[in-house]
Parts: C-alpha cells; sequence; structure tokens
C-alpha cells in the first residue's frame, strides 16, 4: 500500500563521529546509515554491543547532530529536540521526589501545558497502563515492571508520533518482561503509534516487529534486514507461540554471526 | 520492634548513668583534684549559679543567635555557589585550584583578621562561622550537581526543556539529599566557627565566657560552658533533621516497607 505521507522517521547517508576524550582523534560510531519507519511501522534495531545503536536514538530525539547525513522527522530535518518524538529507555528515569502521577505530567509540564489538563491525561494513562490507584505513589513504592509501565506512560503522555525505545524491557524478569510486551504491542497497535525499538533479545525484536535491522559492529551501519511476516504484531504472546518465530530468530543468529562465537553483548 | 527499641534505649541510659558515675566519683578515687577535674555535682550546681550571676542564657543566647545567622547565610552562599559552579564547568574548572586552596586553609585561623577588621562585635564571629560553614554545603552541591544522571537531564531535553527548567526539576531536586548532609555538617561547624570568633576578641557569648572563666581557674565553669554549646550545637543539628525529613520525605527510610 503506497503511502503519500513521509515516513514517520528516516535517517538518510547518517554518520556519527565522537571525540574521544583526553585526545584530538575521533571515533567513528556510526556510519552510512540510511532507512526509514513508515507511520505505525514498529522496527527493531538488533546488532553487537558498541554498533552505534543507542547512538541513532539519540540522533532521532534530536539530542546530538549527526556528523554527516540527515534524519527526518515526519519529513522534516531534526535539529534538535522537536514534539514528534519521545524515548523510553532501559532506565524508568522516574524521579523519586515526584508522584507517579507528576512523573507522567513531567513532559507536559515541561512543554506548558497547564495543570488540569495535564491531570486529565495522566488519569486516563494510568488507567490505560494498568497504574490506576498509583498515581500518588512515589517511585520506590512500585515494583520494577509497575516503574516501567509508567515510564511508558510518561512517554506516551506527550503523544509523540514516534516512540524510540532503547532496551525498555531487558533489566525486567521473564514474566513481566511479557506482559509488558503485549500493553506495548496493544498500546502501540490501538494508537498506531510508530515504534523504533533497540533489543539485544532476539525473539522480543521478532514478537513484536514487523521489521527487524541488523547493524554490523562499528562502525556501524544497517547491514541487513528481515520482514517478519507473522500474524498477531498487536498480541506478542500469540507470536511467540507461532512456529515460525524460531525460524526468524535462527536467521537473526546467523545474519548476527553468533554461531561464529561473535560477542552480542 | 517498640521491643527492641526499649532494649536499645535501656542499654543507651545505663551507658549515660554509668558514665556520669564514673565522672562523680572517679577522680576522686584516682586523687585528682576538684579543681583539675569538678565532680558531675559540682558542675551542676556551678551551672546554677552561673545561670543567676553570669547571666548564661544571655550569652548563650547571643552565641546561639551569631550561630544561626551564620549558619544561614554561609549555606545560603555555598548553596549558591555550588550551584552556579555546577551549571558552569569551565568556571569551575577555572576556580577549582583557588577553591581548594581555601578549602584546605584553616578557616578559623582568619578569626584575627576579622577582629581587626570588624572590632569587638557580633560580626567577626558570625563571618568566621559563614566562611566555615560555606566549603562542606558547596562541595556537597557541586558534587550533587556534577553527579546528576546525564540520562535525565536528556530526558527533559528531549521534552524540550529550557536550561532553566533542568535546573529546577532535574538538578535541583537531584542535589537536595547532598545539600541536607552537607548542612548538617555545617550546622555543627557554624559552632565551632563562633566559639573561636568569641575567643578571640569581644565580651559576650559563650566563647568568651570561655576565656573568663579560664582566667578565674574556674574549670566546673568552663565544663557548664561546654555544655551549653553542646545543646545549641544538638539544637542546630536536629533543626537541619528536621527539615530534611520535611523536605525529603520522598526517600524510602529504612522502616518504611516497599517492595
Amino acid at each position: 500500500m503506497p503511502s503519500p505521507l513521509p515516513p514517520a522517521i528516516e535517517f538518510i547517508g547518517v554518520d556519527k563521529r565522537f571525540r574521544v576524550k583526553g585526545s584530538d582523534t575521533e571515533l567513528l560510531a556510526a556510519t552510512q546509515v540510511t532507512f526509514e519507519v513508515a507511520e505505525g511501522e514498529v522496527v527493531s534495531l538488533i546488532g553487537p554491543s558498541g554498533c552505534g545503536k543507542s547512538t541513532l536514538l539519540n540522533l532521532g530525539a534530536g539530542l546530538a547532530p549527526p556528523s554527516a547525513g540527515t534524519v527526518k522527522v515526519a519529513g522534516t530535518t531534526v535539529s534538535g529536540p522537536n514534539p514528534h518524538v519521545a524515548f523510553m529507555l532501559q532506565k524508568d528515569l522516574l524521579m523519586p521526589w515526584r508522584t507517579i502521577a507528576r512523573n507522567i505530567e513531567f513532559g507536559l509540564e515541561l512543554r506548558g501545558i497547564a495543570a488540569p489538563r495535564r491531570r486529565e491525561i495522566s488519569t486516563q494513562l494510568l488507567r490505560q497502563c494498568r497504574l490506576e490507584g498509583f498515581g500518588e505513589h512515589y517511585p520506590h513504592q512500585l515494583s520494577g515492571g509497575m516503574r516501567q509501565r509508567a515510564a511508558l506512560a510518561r512517554t506516551l503522555a506527550v503523544d509523540p508520533l514516534v516512540l524510540l525505545m532503547d532496551e525498555p524491557f531487558s533489566a525486567l524478569d521473564a514474566q513481566t518482561k511479557m506482559v509488558l510486551q503485549q500493553d506495548l504491542a496493544r498500546t502501540v497497535a490501538e494508537q498506531r503509534k510508530t515504534v523504533l525499538f533497540i533489543t539485544h533479545d532476539l525473539s522480543e525484536a521478532v514478537a513484536l516487529s514487523d521489521r527487524i535491522l541488523v547493524m554490523s559492529e562499528r562502525p556501524g551501519t544497517i547491514a541487513a534486514q528481515i520482514r517478519v511476516d507473522l500474524p498477531d504484531r498487536n498480541h506478542p504472546m500469540a507470536r511467540r507461540k507461532h512456529p515460525a518465530l524460531n525460524g526468524y530468530v535462527n536467521e537473526l543468529m546467523s545474519l548476527l554471526k553468533l554461531d561464529a562465537g561473535a560477542e552480542l553483548h | 520492634m517498640p521491643r527492641e527499641r526499649l532494649i536499645t534505649g535501656f542499654w543507651s541510659l545505663t551507658v549515660l548513668v554509668v558514665f556520669l558515675a564514673a565522672w562523680e566519683w572517679g577522680p576522686a578515687l584516682a586523687g585528682i583534684p576538684a579543681f583539675v577535674l569538678p565532680p558531675f555535682s559540682k558542675v551542676c550546681s556551678e551551672a546554677v549559679r552561673i545561670w543567676e550571676a553570669e547571666r548564661l542564657l544571655r550569652h548563650a543566647g547571643i552565641t546561639a543567635a551569631e550561630v544561626m545567622i551564620g549558619f544561614v547565610l554561609g549555606s545560603l552562599l555555598g548553596a549558591l555557589i555550588g550551584f552556579t559552579l555546577g551549571a558552569s564547568p569551565r568556571v569551575e574548572a577555572v576556580l577549582s585550584p583557588y577553591l581548594l586552596a581555601l578549602q584546605i586553609a584553616p578557616k578559623v585561623a582568619f578569626a584575627p583578621l576579622f577582629v581587626m577588621w570588624l572590632g569587638y562585635t557580633i560580626y567577626p564571629k558570625i563571618l568566621v562561622a559563614i566562611l566555615i560553614v560555606f566549603f562542606p554545603v558547596l562541595i556537597n552541591v557541586l558534587t550533587a550537581m556534577r553527579n546528576t544522571d546525564v540520562d535525565l537531564t536528556n530526558l527533559a531535553r528531549s521534552f524540550s526543556a529550557t536550561r532553566w527548567q533542568i535546573f529546577r526539576m532535574v538538578e535541583y531536586p537531584t542535589t537536595l539529599p547532598a545539600l541536607f548532609s552537607g548542612l548538617r555538617i555545617a550546622s555543627t561547624l557554624a559552632v565551632i566557627g563562633v566559639v573561636v570568633g568569641e575567643l578571640v576578641g569581644g565580651n559576650l557569648g559563650l566563647g568568651y565566657m570561655l576565656v573568663f572563666f579560664e582566667g578565674q581557674g574556674n574549670t566546673a565553669g568552663v565544663f557548664v560552658v561546654i555544655g551549653a554549646l553542646t545543646v545549641i550545637g544538638i539544637l542546630a543539628y536536629y533543626a537541619v533533621v528536621l527539615a530534611e525529613r520535611k523536605v525529603l520525605h520522598y526517600l524510602p527510610s529504612a522502616d518504611s516497607p516497599h517492595r
């Protein structure tokens, strides 16, 4: 189905160099990265550790400029933080001095939304993320899974076009992880959000994504991509039971040369 | 839990009783004369005498006021400069050798200088307190500013936060626990600063009383003043602890159950 809309997020020939601390040399973290994610699509990014995946997320969020090439969000070149993008990390980044509700409202507060409207949005998100009744709790009173749900609610609160997620569930135990994946997939499908998702968990990538991009070792670039032709993208639990899932995981393993003894992490 | 507490309290009290008993009868048993180490009862009766005859409360009040003013001004100054330097690493890098030198310099040694400059008033005492209070607060705030979670500031930035919003909503609250541990240290240091200032010059305050009783060879009087100074220190310390509990109420405490 050809879409008249520009891709939600696109990287065009992007390089990123870092100045090495205490010397004049530069490190090429990522090079010639070109890919796009259509609106409503969920794309996972996998690759060896240090290949520049997280760097790409920072570029997408406008936290750092690319050294070469262009990053576009909704057809506009990213020149700094912008309202179309929100990110979520492995760390929940909940502020211990704010209640859960006020943590969820953080982005709205920074963007100058009035208090009553903020409260309305956070109340609705607390319900949606199954945190009802915990709005006035402080982060330390919640379990790891609930905290990460609150982080997701904070990300959704600003109603971004694109969610940039950097291993959001990797610190959780296996069961909590599956429940949160399920919640994420359902929400993303309902609200037609676009997601760029970094993970080291290959079956997580297959369970959640429309497409998976495989990055090479540093300097990272897109080495391969596979399309996940499985039903139930909004239902990762069902996808996990699908007989074809393991085939995709095996394919990713050989693309990452895991059988050759390369290090994944 | 309350039973544990009762037992701990009982033993603490026992230690106090043993200590006071040793103080009361120990010196006599060891053959130490009362003018060198007066027994506890002598110190108590001397306290009652000084309360009336030397207007202990008035001197203590002056010292307490100096401690409070010095503590508040020194802490404010330390926190303000800590925040400023934390927000501008360039300036901090330029100033850091001088800050280090000033931090190492024994602040109480400035007391005679301040007395020469400002005379036998309350001001040199307050100034010593400010100087001595300033550093622990500054260093604690500065370190906490430097250790602010980069991911958290990035999160704020991704929501298009301004520099001021990042300070107000991320950095400032992040530094509060460190600020309070600085203030705790500062509250006890303020007493030291003021007393040294009073020892050097003037005719008011508990520090002056120390010099006065020393001149009289009144050991019991010196003990009374040390006691009064300790009370002021304890009050100042607990004022900070109380404020801390109020402000940092969101931190998990050891006895609050959580997952």
